[in-house]
């Protein structure tokens, strides 16, 4: 399967084994969505269990959180994580804080989707990656998978989840894990091991990271699309890095992270987002709080530029394996 | 930018601000007000469609007429022992308003916000509601609650944000929220309630369940995107949603003009939106249950939304932090030409013979007595004063609740902030 195909499964499975999981958006109905991600499913479950929504992001989201303090389980689509702005005030003012602000009394079981990222030629409005501004909300976690079996799980995870879950699809690997390098072809998923997803209902747990490598020289922090670059990165540099697939962004794995620091001495963390207030920044604050003694130099960051996407330019904006080599590099120097 | 040599003889443009006809000093004047005799408006068929209604947005629906009697299409008939638990009920909420205001000026609590004047918009469209129907009010339907039996003193200690706050603390006062007695939790954040009421809605008819919801919203807030996007989505899915719009005239400071009311009627919004709309004289108890009754029967019986304006008046200032004369003629309220809902309702009962003085002043006594009681016990569980570290509740709660389960990094956070606290009081 690709990861298309484990985000359709993830909902056919949880839309079959609860009535209450409905899934909503822009053209997710009859159409199937725009990258299909729900295809099938409203011939399958009817009409008012998969629906298109007008083009209203904060009505989408708005409306979701009504349905789920109804008792329902959405799944909202945004069409494009650049999109979801419009909604930004209903999912930081209302959904990330509904459970806070009535002690408990409405709880909002809600999955926002929506494809995020760079390497599509996109332009500046496809290709954006918000996810450190929801990491940044109190109440929201926010899960970014990597690869089909992980997408899948950890979605029926999310769906499953009692709080109001953010769930960025790398949609630059929707069809095939991309290493990075613009003029190789992308691999389909069909060769690659994750790609193995069990079809009926299993769950990856939200949260947790997973080691996708182990190595001895240096941690290599990432998610998404990042995973894949920085593992052709090491394999092209013949470095012996671990690599850790972080998974949920926000609650942060950080024991992992931190066995893993305090066994390599040396921490890089790789995001596709602007570098200015980005996770990273985060990432690497915690890093050095709790293993600074343990560090042999500086965490270093490889991460988008500080600038809107430049649709032509997106291959010199895109972290690609030379800027990740070289913040691997810098942090093996010392 | 084209300079002026190039664009000779073409008037220079102005901006339109809208300006209330009254301001600080000037004699209040409500003649621009168009006033329908009561009983004048038609009362469609509650299966009419949404088209049939959209003269009546223009008008206003009001069954009292200025002697107290009801009159026309849209008198909901009520039998005297209804119209007398309305009447308590909207007395019960300006009592317990004067109580809590003056709780707020002696210091017990920070905030408060009256809805003196528009209880009839609340209490009256409760009572025309099914008790499980469900209600995402604004911070001015307190009416809703008490119409609905919650406690008072549950009340007071909400605004209390004492050891007994349903909300541990965690709400501005009078910030409600009760799931058991349908009053959904009221947002900051404006106009936000309105499109999750429509997905209540939906949900509900997604389930085949009958309950249905009813939204409320501010005048001002019809400005903001989410009103937009609720009644678009209420008349795209058919919602089964009453969405009301309490025209008070004033958001703070800014009358409703500024908030595109000088033009059209808010009711009117219906129109563009393809659902049934009313306006709704809503100091008229009697009119405003008519209305919401019929809503409520074209929601239940699958024939989608109807947007009501609720014309009204905000008699006192916004809040506590409000001072109306600042910017408006003073005793404005007084004026008002639509009167006073509780005075109206008394009239109208004492017209009827169901009503007298002896029992108006025994159900002040009991309800005085009442609302005393109460406060006495909410007090009892500790108010909030606002320059101590000595919180009215449990302090280590605050951490609860961002996550059903609780992440490592707010634990921590937790145990920081006991470090500190005890650092504090040493």
């Amino acid at each position: 399967m690709n990861m298309i195909q484990a985000i359709n499964s993830a909902h056919d499975v949880m839309m079959e084994r609860d009535d209450r999981v409905v899934a909503m958006g822009e053209d997710v109905g009859f159409f199937g969505g725009v990258f299909r991600a729900t295809e099938h499913l409203q011939k399958k479950y009817g009409r008012s269990r998969c629906f298109d929504t007008p083009i209203s992001e904060n009505g989408i989201i708005g409306t979701a959180i009504g349905m789920a303090a109804y008792g329902l389980r959405p799944v909202a689509e945004i069409q494009f994580a650049d999109y979801i702005y419009p909604a930004f005030d209903q999912l930081v003012s209302e959904a990330a804080r509904m459970r806070y602000r009535t002690a408990g009394e409405w709880t909002l079981p809600l999955t926002v989707r929506s494809p995020y990222g760079g390497g599509i030629f996109g332009g500046q409005t496809h290709s954006q990656s918000p996810e450190s501004l929801f990491a940044h909300v109190a109440g929201l976690k926010t899960v970014i998978p990597s690869n089909p079996y992980d997408a899948k799980g950890l979605l029926i995870a999310a769906i499953e989840d009692p709080d109001p879950v953010l769930f960025f699809e790398p949609k630059r690997i929707y069809n095939g894990p991309f290493d990075g390098f613009f003029d190789r072809p992308v691999t389909p998923w069909a060769k690659h091991p994750k790609a193995e997803v069990p079809e009926g209902h299993y769950t990856v747990p939200l949260g947790k990271a997973a080691v996708v490598r182990e190595g001895e020289a240096v941690t290599v922090v990432a998610y998404g699309t990042m995973v894949h670059v920085v593992l052709a990165t090491i394999e092209a540099e013949g470095i012996d890095a671990e690599v850790i697939d972080l998974r949920t962004i926000l609650p942060i794995d950080m024991d992992t992270i931190e066995a893993s620091v305090k066994k390599t001495g040396r921490c890089v963390v790789v995001h596709e987002a602007t570098r200015t207030g980005g996770f990273g920044g985060e990432l690497s604050a915690l890093v050095q709080e709790r293993c600074f003694y343990h560090l042999e130099a500086p965490v270093q960051r490889a991460t988008g530029f500080d600038t809107p996407y430049p649709h032509s330019l997106e291959w010199a904006y895109f972290p690609g394996p030379i800027r990740i080599g070289t913040a691997i590099k810098k942090a093996l120097e010392v | 930018m084209t300079s002026d040599i190039e664009r000779p003889n073409r008037p220079a443009l102005s901006l339109h601000v809208p300006e209330p006809n009254a301001r600080p000093g000037d004699e209040i004047d409500f003649s621009h007000i168009a006033i329908p005799p009561a009983g004048s408006v038609r009362k469609p068929d509650v299966s009419a469609s949404p088209a049939e209604t959209h003269e009546l947005v223009y008008s206003l629906v009001r069954v009292l007429d200025d002697e107290g009697r009801a009159v026309g299409m849209w008198d909901p008939r009520l039998d005297p022992d209804q119209l007398r638990r309305i009447y308590r009920d909207m007395v019960t909420v300006r009592i317990f308003d004067d109580r809590m205001y003056r709780a707020q000026r002696q210091g017990k609590t920070s905030f408060y916000m009256k809805s003196t004047g528009e209880e009839a918009v609340a209490v009256a469209a409760a009572h025309a509601l099914d008790r499980d129907d469900m209600t995402f009010p604004t911070y001015r339907q307190q009416g809703i609650l008490v119409a609905r039996g919650y406690p008072l003193r549950d009340m007071m200690c909400q605004v209390y944000s004492n050891r007994a706050d349903p909300l541990k603390g965690r709400q501005l006062p009078i910030m409600y929220s009760s799931r058991e007695y349908g009053f959904f939790t009221i947002s900051g954040n404006l106009a936000t309630q309105y499109p999750q009421a429509v997905g209540w809605a939906m949900a509900s008819a997604i389930r085949g369940d009958s309950r249905i919801a009813s939204a409320y919203i501010g005048d001002g807030s019809t400005a903001e995107g989410d009103f937009h996007a609720a009644v678009t989505f209420a008349g795209v899915y058919r919602a089964p949603v009453i969405l009301n719009v309490v025209n008070n005239q004033w958001a703070i400071s800014s009358f409703s003009g500024i908030a595109g009311g000088e033009l059209t009627t808010f009711a009117a919004r219906a129109v563009g939106y393809g659902i049934a709309g009313l306006r709704v004289d809503g100091n008229d108890p009697l009119a405003v249950f008519a209305a919401t009754r019929w809503a409520a029967d074209r929601a239940r019986l699958n024939l989608g939304p109807t947007l009501i304006e609720m014309f009204t008046y905000r008699v006192e200032g916004h809040s506590t932090s409000d001072d109306p004369s600042a910017y408006r003629p003073k005793n404005a309220g007084a004026a008002w030409p639509l009167g006073d809902p509780i005075a109206r309702l008394k009239q109208h009962l004492v017209l009827l013979g169901e009503w007298d003085e002896t029992r108006e002043s025994d159900l002040l006594e009991t309800v005085e007595a009442e609302v005393r009681a109460a406060q006495r016990e909410a007090e009892k569980q500790g108010t909030l004063v606002t320059s101590s570290i000595e919180f009215p509740q449990d302090v280590t709660t605050m951490f609860e609740d961002v996550f059903e389960e609780m992440p490592w990094h707010l634990r921590e956070q937790q145990a920081q902030m006991v470090a500190e606290l005890e650092a504090k009081r040493k």
